[in-house]
């Protein structure tokens, strides 16, 4: 009877409504504890021959509440309900409403946990079925595309380039690109010049993309009197006001919560642009993310946190670095748009920028992108990485050939030939050994920039360091390299 | 935050070598090429010698006797953990080397990026009574775990009233100049926590002292931090014990007697000192007492002062900027203890006041020229 009844139920239940099926009313027909988990075992096998035995979608709980005396007295609760359920007038006084959260109710005990949901998919153009849609799009944009193309390859040939010169002690230290050239590429070219890059330290191609002369690389990565940052910081430290791409600090993360207060300030400007901040999966560790994450949400700041997943922190491989769903499982945790892209797949990124910018810009809100990556390279000049992965790990990787396969899409619809490639790479390499050599026998700024950019205006006693510098230096002149610095 | 963490390995890099077969550069003349940091060091390592009862010992470099001071600590001590960015494959200054095949996943293993996250971890450890000994890949990026350290390590025991401590942490960072380094990977940030009741701060100078102020930490029931210039790592070579050996902690060591300054430095600013102290010796005829302090909380007061009444004179070098750097701390107590013996004014030859540049560190750092010229002026006071 009561199994019949409670059928009937699921029967009716075909939408989402929460079904509730008290069976205190028939309590009668329960007599024994026995009889409970009997009529508990007849629903589920009914459901299962519906069909209707998907957990997720249709629990049946069986509670039952023994009374003062058991056995004398107890009533039996058979609830049947899609999901939660909401309403609480059937169980006593209503609730007051929870903050933020739903208020769905379960009397199923149950931990919830990573593999309680699906994983995220990771958004892909390459191969799949809008893939030919995708490929239209390349000849109507072509400019811009031959341009994310020759970018990619310039990071190359400058990555080669700067690496081998660091090994030959020209450059006191190199991080190559290698791997992450899509991502880079791909996402810069979905923002504009006035949006706001805040990048860690191996994103070379956004400012590339933005500008950036390969000569100022150049003058960076030797600390001339050219440098803008006036020699101060290690190699790949790029920065640029007039391209928005706030300075790199070698210290993890601390971009993250300066993007999203930059976002908050271009917000209040209504100003019409976004922040987009890069960092590492190893990053997101630290702190400091956490604390934009939330201060992103909560704030509601237009910014897009792109997470470049390389799969490693210098050694430590992503399995040692979190758990659960990766990077992307944590925006909406933190009530963020997400998704995750293939980063190997110069479409997917780019649409998925493109589609971000207009999201944070048309809501608000931040936006978090997980870029899957492989990070071929060492981590910098200063990693062996044969120390702790194998070439067979990276061989794998690089089977994938991102820019080859942009290349071949490129050729596919006429945009690109052998020829030109060749031109191109050619001219390129020279453009970059002519500006190395520039950059190289440039001198260094003069010495007494140690003591400029501390405070806006110097105080007294860093002034007075400065002259007792000066006049040392004066007098054990033949002690200090001073001809390898700018005169006054 | 860690990583940070940009030179991982530092190999390799302070040697210049120009080899062009090969090479997509055009052949180029090695005078024509400008790199005024790199190839530099601007000291001349002077080893301890291997000391006298400590049994057997064995030529190592700095990352090796650390590695063989954290083996034996931990087989002495069967809680002993040791953790810490990247440490699983060896770390990247080679410290832990074949610990993790030695002594297992559980014992010997990487943390997520996160240097908060490692010192409260590390302290949790402590408070159960096992031993913690974690690695912050860089002085530079201990900043993150400023709170877990000053408030937290530090403090645990007094806000108990002595129920609960953490003094089974020990704290490893690499620490200072290594001639390319810049703003992040040279700073030597040992006076924020000189400036905390609580924390015990050391310095070794060399394989030695690495090894046995290590050991003395992880022994120490006080949570401690042991700051390694990182620029010894390798090229620091001494005959080492290898057994268990410890340093005292709060005790300095004179390490060149002398009559007429008191030269008083840490870590590789130890070095820089003695060959001052050779060469004022040997240009001014000036004598110089050598003070390596070691301990930089608690300091060893009654050494520095012993050698000042001497001398009458102090200079005090570290590379750290000068407002508020230890030697601030020294020259106050130094004046107040030794006021009536002192014939010239206590000198600091410090890092300038300024944040640690790259190009520029030839510059920057208290170098010989600089200690010197520093003896020149008090002994001529």
């Amino acid at each position: 009877m009561v199994t019949q009844q409670c059928l009937q139920f699921v029967h009716y239940s075909s939408s989402s409504t929460c079904v509730v099926v008290l069976a205190s009313s028939w309590s009668h027909e329960i007599h024994t504890p026995l009889h409970c988990f009997s009529l508990y075992l007849q629903l589920y096998h009914s459901f299962t021959q519906l069909r209707l035995s998907n957990w997720n979608c249709l629990h049946l709980v069986m509670r039952v509440t023994w009374a003062k005396k058991i056995f004398n007295q107890f009533s039996a609760q058979c609830l049947i309900h899609k999901g939660n359920f909401t309403t609480s007038a059937t169980f006593g006084p209503s609730n007051p409403k929870f903050p933020i959260i739903s208020n769905n109710f379960t009397d199923e005990l149950k931990f919830t946990n990573a593999t309680s949901y699906g994983s995220i998919p990771i958004y892909r153009i390459l191969g799949s079925a809008t893939e030919d849609e995708a490929m239209a799009n390349i000849e109507l944009e072509e400019a811009k595309y031959i341009k994310m193309y020759k970018d990619m390859v310039t990071i190359t040939v400058m990555d080669k380039i700067l690496y081998e010169s660091q090994r030959q002690g020209r450059i006191s230290f190199y991080m190559t690109n290698s791997g992450e050239e899509t991502v880079q590429i791909g996402t810069a070219a979905a923002l504009s010049l006035n949006d706001v890059v805040y990048a860690q330290y191996r994103e070379a191609g956004v400012l590339l993309w933005r500008g950036f002369k390969l000569k100022q690389f150049m003058n960076q990565c030797y600390g001339n009197c050219e440098d803008i940052g006036k020699g101060k910081q290690m190699p790949v430290h790029y920065g640029s006001k007039e391209l928005n791409f706030v300075t790199i600090s070698s210290p993890l993360t601390t971009q993250l919560p300066q993007a999203v207060g930059a976002a908050y300030a271009l917000k209040l400007a209504h100003s019409d642009r976004c922040v987009a901040v890069y960092f590492g999966e190893g990053a997101a560790s630290e702190g400091d993310a956490h604390a934009a994450f939330n201060f992103a949400a909560t704030l509601d700041c237009p910014v897009i946190f792109i997470c470049r997943n390389n799969g490693y922190a210098i050694s430590t491989p992503a399995r040692e670095q979190y758990k659960g769903d990766g990077i992307a499982a944590k925006g909406p945790a933190y009530g963020i748009n997400t998704i995750r892209v293939d980063g190997n797949d110069i479409f997917a990124v780019h649409n998925a920028t493109r589609a971000a910018k207009e999201w944070t810009l048309a809501n608000g809100k931040p936006v978090l992108i997980e870029a899957m990556s492989y990070r071929i390279g060492h981590h910098s000049t200063s990693d062996d990485s044969s120390a702790y992965r194998s070439v067979s790990e990276i061989a794998e990787w690089e089977k994938l050939q991102p820019i080859a396969r942009f290349r071949q899409c490129l050729e596919k619809y006429g945009l690109w030939s052998e020829e030109q490639e060749k031109e191109f790479v050619s001219s390129i390499k020279k453009q970059i050994l002519s500006d190395f050599a520039a950059a190289e026998k440039n001198v260094k700024p003069n010495w007494k920039e140690v003591f400029t950019d501390v405070y806006y205006n110097m105080p007294d006693h860093i002034k007075k360091q400065s002259e007792a510098m000066a006049k040392h230096v004066d007098q054990y002149k033949e002690h200090y390299p001073v001809e390898l610095y700018k005169q006054q | 935050m860690a990583t940070s963490k940009f030179c991982s390995r530092l190999r390799n890099v302070t040697r210049l070598s120009i080899t062009n077969s090969g090479s997509i550069f055009p052949a180029v003349a090695p005078s024509t090429i400008r790199h005024a940091g790199i190839g530099r060091t601007h000291f001349t390592y002077a080893p301890e010698s291997p000391p006298t009862n400590s049994g057997d010992t064995q030529e190592m470099n700095m990352f090796k006797a650390i590695n063989n001071g954290l083996a034996l600590s931990m087989e002495a001590d069967e809680s002993a953990v040791f953790f810490g960015e990247d440490v699983a494959f060896g770390g990247v200054f080679r410290c832990s080397m074949g610990l993790q095949e030695r002594f297992g996943k559980d014992r010997v293993f990487n943390t997520p990026l996160c240097e908060q996250g490692i010192v409260g971890f590390g302290i949790g450890i402590a408070n159960m009574g096992s031993t913690a000994i974690a690695e912050i890949q860089f002085a530079d990026y201990i900043f993150p775990a400023f709170d877990q350290l000053v408030n937290e390590a530090a403090k645990m025991r007094y806000r108990s009233g002595g129920d609960y401590d953490c003094g089974k942490l020990t704290v490893r960072a690499p620490c200072g100049a290594v001639g390319h380094g810049g703003l992040y990977h040279s700073q030597s940030p040992e006076a924020y926590f000189a400036h905390t009741p609580g924390l015990k701060v050391v310095v070794p100078r060399g394989p030695i002292k690495a090894k046995g102020l290590l050991m003395s930490c992880v022994a120490e029931p006080d949570p401690c931090i042991i700051f390694e210039p990182k620029i010894l790592y390798r090229a620091a070579v001494e005959e080492v014990p290898i057994g268990r050996y410890v340093t005292e902690i709060g005790k300095a060591e004179i390490v060149r007697k002398g009559t007429d300054v008191t030269l008083v430095g840490w870590g590789t600013q130890v070095h820089v000192l003695i060959e001052v102290a050779n060469l004022v010796e040997e240009k001014l005829g000036v004598s110089c007492e050598v003070i390596d302090l070691v301990t930089i909380l608690p300091w060893d007061v009654d050494a520095v002062s012993q050698s000042v009444k001497k001398t009458g004179r102090l200079i005090i070098a570290h590379e750290a900027p000068l407002t508020c750097g230890f030697g601030s701390e020294i020259a106050a107590t130094i004046q107040e203890s030794c006021f009536l013996s002192l014939e010239a004014p206590i000198q600091r030859v410090t890092g300038w006041d300024t944040p640690f540049p790259h190009i520029f560190e030839p510059f920057y750092l208290p170098d010989k020229w600089r200690c010197f010229d520093a003896v020149k002026n008090i002994v001529n006071y």
